[in-house]
C-alpha cells in the first residue's frame, strides 16, 4: 500500500500546488498585459462591450443554423463529456469529501452507480471525440500533440476511476493510487496545455464579443 | 505411548468427539480454505492421523493482545481442541515455568523436533543499538529469532506488529523495529495480521499445515488468501449504503443510528484485507462496523501512520497541502507579475523605438 501512501499525500499535495502556481500564473499575466487601447470608432448602435460579451458567450453555445449539420455532433458530443465529466468530479461521494478535505465545503452526492453509469458514457464520449479528431481531416490538421495529450490525460482519470471502482485488473488499493496518481497527472498538465480552456474559455469568447460588436459585426 | 506420539485422532476418541463431528469440521476448513469439497474428507483423514505438532512461541514487542485473542476463541470448539493438541512447547504467557526452565523448555523443543517444529512469533523486533530495546533471558530478540527459526519447518507470525512491525514499527520508530517476515529470509513465512488477529484465522491455518503439511495459498504480504483474500468493504453488510452515497456524518447522528456506511468517518474497509466482516469476533456475534465503528485498517502495513483514523480515505493525508497550496498561489502570483512587468517593459521600449526615428534614417533623410 506504499503507492498509496504516496498518491494520498506527497503527490496529491505537490500535484495541487503546482496547478495553482500554474493557473494563478497564467491568469495574472494574461490580465496585468498591457491592455490594447482600441483606437476605432465604435459604430453608433453597438451594445457595449459587457453587454456583447455576455450575448456572444451564450451564442457559441449551440451553433449556427449554416453548420448545424456540419458541428452538431461536436456540439452534443462536448456537452456529454463536459457536464459527465462535472458530475463525476462534483458529485461522486468520495470526490466530495476530497473536496471538502481540501476546502472545508461539502453537498450532496450522486448514488454511486449513477456516477458509474456516468463514468461510462462520458468515456464513449471522449472516445468518440478522439475519434471524430481523427477521421475530420480540418480538424486533423490543426490538432497538435497538445490536442491528444490534453484528451488522454483527461480520460485517464476516468478509466482508473471506473476500475478501481470495479475492482477491474489489479487490487483495490493499486488501482485506487493509479487513480489518485492520473488526477495528480492531470492537475500538472491542467494548466500549461489546453485543459486551461476551463479557465479562459469565456473570457476568449467574451473578448471576441466585444471586439467584433465594436465593429458593428452582427450575427 | 508418549505424549508426542498421540494422534489428533485418538485425542478426539478420548474426549468424545465423533468422526461426523470432525468431517464437519474439514469440511468448515476446507470451505475456508477455499478448496474443494471433496478435500474435508482428505483433511479429516490427515488431521485424525497427525501427531503432536511442537510449537514454539516467540514474543517480542507486543502487548499480548494477540495472545489473549487466541485463547478466547470460539469456545469449546473442535478448533479448540485441535490448537489444544498442538504442543505449545514456549510461550511467555500461557506456559507454566520460567526463568531457565523456560528456556530449556525451547531449546530441548528446538533439539527433539529439528526441521518439524513450527515457529510462531508476535510482537515486532527491535534492532537498533544492537536491539537493546528488548531482551529475553539476557539476550535480544534478534538474536532469540534467529537462533530459533534456524531449524523450524515454517514460520507463522500472528498480529500486525510481528507480520508489519506494527506499533512499535509507527513513526518514530524508536526502537528501530522491524517484522518478523522482513527478518527471516530462508523459512516459508504466514503472515496473520490484524490487531489482534482473528482467533479463527490462525487456527484454521494451523489446522490447514498441520493436516495438510504444506503451505496454503498466500497473498503477497504473505496472509492465507482464504481469511485474507478479500476486502472487509467487499463482505460488509453495509455495502449498500455506501453504493446509494447514504453516509453516517458523525458517530451520533442519525445516519449512524440508521447503520450507514462509515466511510465518511473514515473506515478503511475499502483497503482492508481481514475476515473480520465474515468470521467476525466473540463467536460470529460482532465486528467493529457492525458496533458502530469504521474499520482502521489494522491488518494492513503501517496502518497507524496512515493519515488518521477519521480521515476519509479519499481525502489527502497530507496535513501540509494548505500551505504548498497557499505558496503555490503566492508564487504564481509573483511569477504572473515578473512576466507582465517584462511585457509591460518590452512594450514601452518598442513605442519609444517607434516614437524617434532610427539614426541611419535621419542620416539618409538629411542626405
Ligand atoms: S462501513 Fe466501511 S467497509 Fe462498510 S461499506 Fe462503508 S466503507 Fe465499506
Amino acid at each position: 500500500m506504499e503507492l498509496l501512501d504516496f498518491a494520498r499525500g506527497p503527490a496529491i499535495s505537490v500535484a495541487l500546488a503546482i496547478f495553482v502556481f500554474g493557473t494563478v500564473w497564467r491568469l495574472v499575466a494574461l490580465f496585468g498585459l498591457p491592455r490594447m487601447h482600441d483606437l476605432s470608432v465604435p459604430r453608433p448602435g453597438t451594445p457595449g462591450p459587457i453587454v456583447a460579451g455576455t450575448k456572444e458567450i451564450f451564442r457559441r453555445m449551440w451553433p449556427r443554423h449554416e453548420f448545424s449539420q456540419l458541428s452538431m455532433f461536436s456540439f452534443l458530443n462536448g456537452y456529454v463529456f463536459h457536464i459527465g465529466l462535472a458530475i463525476i468530479v462534483f458529485a461522486f461521494a468520495p470526490h466530495i469529501l476530497f473536496l471538502k478535505g481540501l476546502t472545508g465545503l461539502h453537498w450532496p452526492a450522486l448514488p454511486n452507480n449513477v456516477v458509474y453509469a456516468v463514468g461510462a458514457i462520458t468515456v464513449i464520449s471522449l472516445l468518440a471525440a478522439l475519434i471524430h479528431r481523427l477521421t475530420s481531416p480540418v480538424l486533423r490538421l490543426i490538432s497538435t500533440m497538445n490536442d491528444y495529450f490534453s484528451w488522454f490525460i483527461t480520460l485517464l482519470p476516468v478509466v482508473t476511476g471506473l476500475m478501481a471502482a470495479s475492482h477491474l485488473g489489479a487490487r483495490y488499493e493499486t488501482l485506487l493510487a493509479i487513480h489518485i496518481l492520473s488526477v495528480c497527472a492531470l492537475l500538472i498538465w491542467f494548466p500549461f496545455g489546453k485543459l486551461m480552456h476551463a479557465f479562459l474559455i469565456f473570457i476568449s469568447r467574451g473578448t471576441t464579443g466585444a471586439f467584433l460588436a465594436r465593429r458593428g459585426i452582427q450575427f | 505411548m508418549t505424549e508426542t506420539d498421540t494422534t489428533l485422532g485418538a485425542e478426539l476418541v478420548r474426549r468424545g468427539v465423533s468422526r461426523r463431528a470432525l468431517l464437519q469440521y474439514a469440511s468448515v476448513v476446507a470451505a475456508q480454505m477455499m478448496l474443494p469439497a471433496s478435500a474435508a474428507r482428505t483433511i479429516a483423514a490427515e488431521l485424525a492421523k497427525v501427531h503432536r505438532q511442537s510449537v514454539i512461541w516467540l514474543s517480542f514487542q507486543e502487548c499480548t493482545g494477540c495472545t489473549e485473542s487466541i485463547t478466547r476463541s470460539f469456545s469449546p470448539t473442535l478448533e479448540d481442541l485441535i490448537f489444544n493438541f498442538i504442543s505449545l512447547d514456549y510461550h511467555h504467557t500461557l506456559q507454566a515455568v520460567s526463568g531457565e526452565a523456560a528456556e530449556q523448555a525451547r531449546e530441548t523443543a528446538m533439539k527433539e523436533n529439528k526441521g518439524k517444529y513450527i515457529v510462531v512469533c508476535d510482537g515486532s523486533v527491535p534492532t537498533l543499538d544492537g536491539g537493546v530495546y528488548s531482551t529475553i533471558a539476557g539476550r535480544t530478540n534478534l538474536d532469540l529469532l534467529h537462533e530459533t527459526v534456524e531449524n523450524a519447518f515454517a514460520v507463522v507470525t500472528v498480529g500486525t506488529c510481528a507480520a508489519f512491525g506494527g506499533i512499535p514499527h509507527a513513526k518514530p520508530n524508536p526502537t528501530g523495529a522491524e517484522s518478523v517476515a522482513s527478518l527471516v529470509k530462508d523459512k516459508p513465512v504466514i503472515n496473520i495480521s490484524g490487531c489482534p488477529p482473528v482467533p479463527e484465522a490462525m487456527t484454521g491455518t494451523i489446522a490447514y499445515v498441520l493436516s495438510l503439511g504444506r503451505i496454503p495459498d498466500l497473498d503477497h504480504l504473505g496472509r492465507p488468501m482464504a481469511f485474507f483474500g478479500e476486502t472487509i468493504h467487499d463482505r460488509c453488510y453495509r455495502r449498500p449504503f455506501y453504493e446509494k452515497g447514504y453516509f453516517a456524518k458523525s458517530f451520533d447522528d442519525e445516519g449512524a443510528r440508521q447503520g450507514w456506511c462509515l466511510y465518511e468517518v473514515g473506515c478503511k474497509g475499502p483497503v482492508t484485507y481481514n475476515a473480520c466482516a465474515t468470521v467476525k469476533w466473540n463467536s460470529g456475534v460482532s465486528f467493529p462496523i457492525q458496533s458502530g465503528h469504521g474499520c482502521l485498517g489494522c491488518s494492513e502495513p503501517d496502518f497507524w501512520d496512515r493519515g488518521g483514523f477519521y480521515r476519509p480515505l479519499a481525502a489527502s493525508t497530507s496535513t501540509k497541502t494548505g500551505m504548498y497550496v497557499g505558496g503555490a498561489a503566492a508564487a504564481g502570483a509573483l511569477a504572473g507579475l515578473v512576466a507582465t512587468t517584462v511585457a509591460r517593459k518590452r512594450k514601452s521600449a518598442a513605442v519609444a523605438s517607434m516614437a524617434q526615428p532610427a539614426p541611419e534614417k535621419a542620416e539618409s533623410k538629411e542626405g
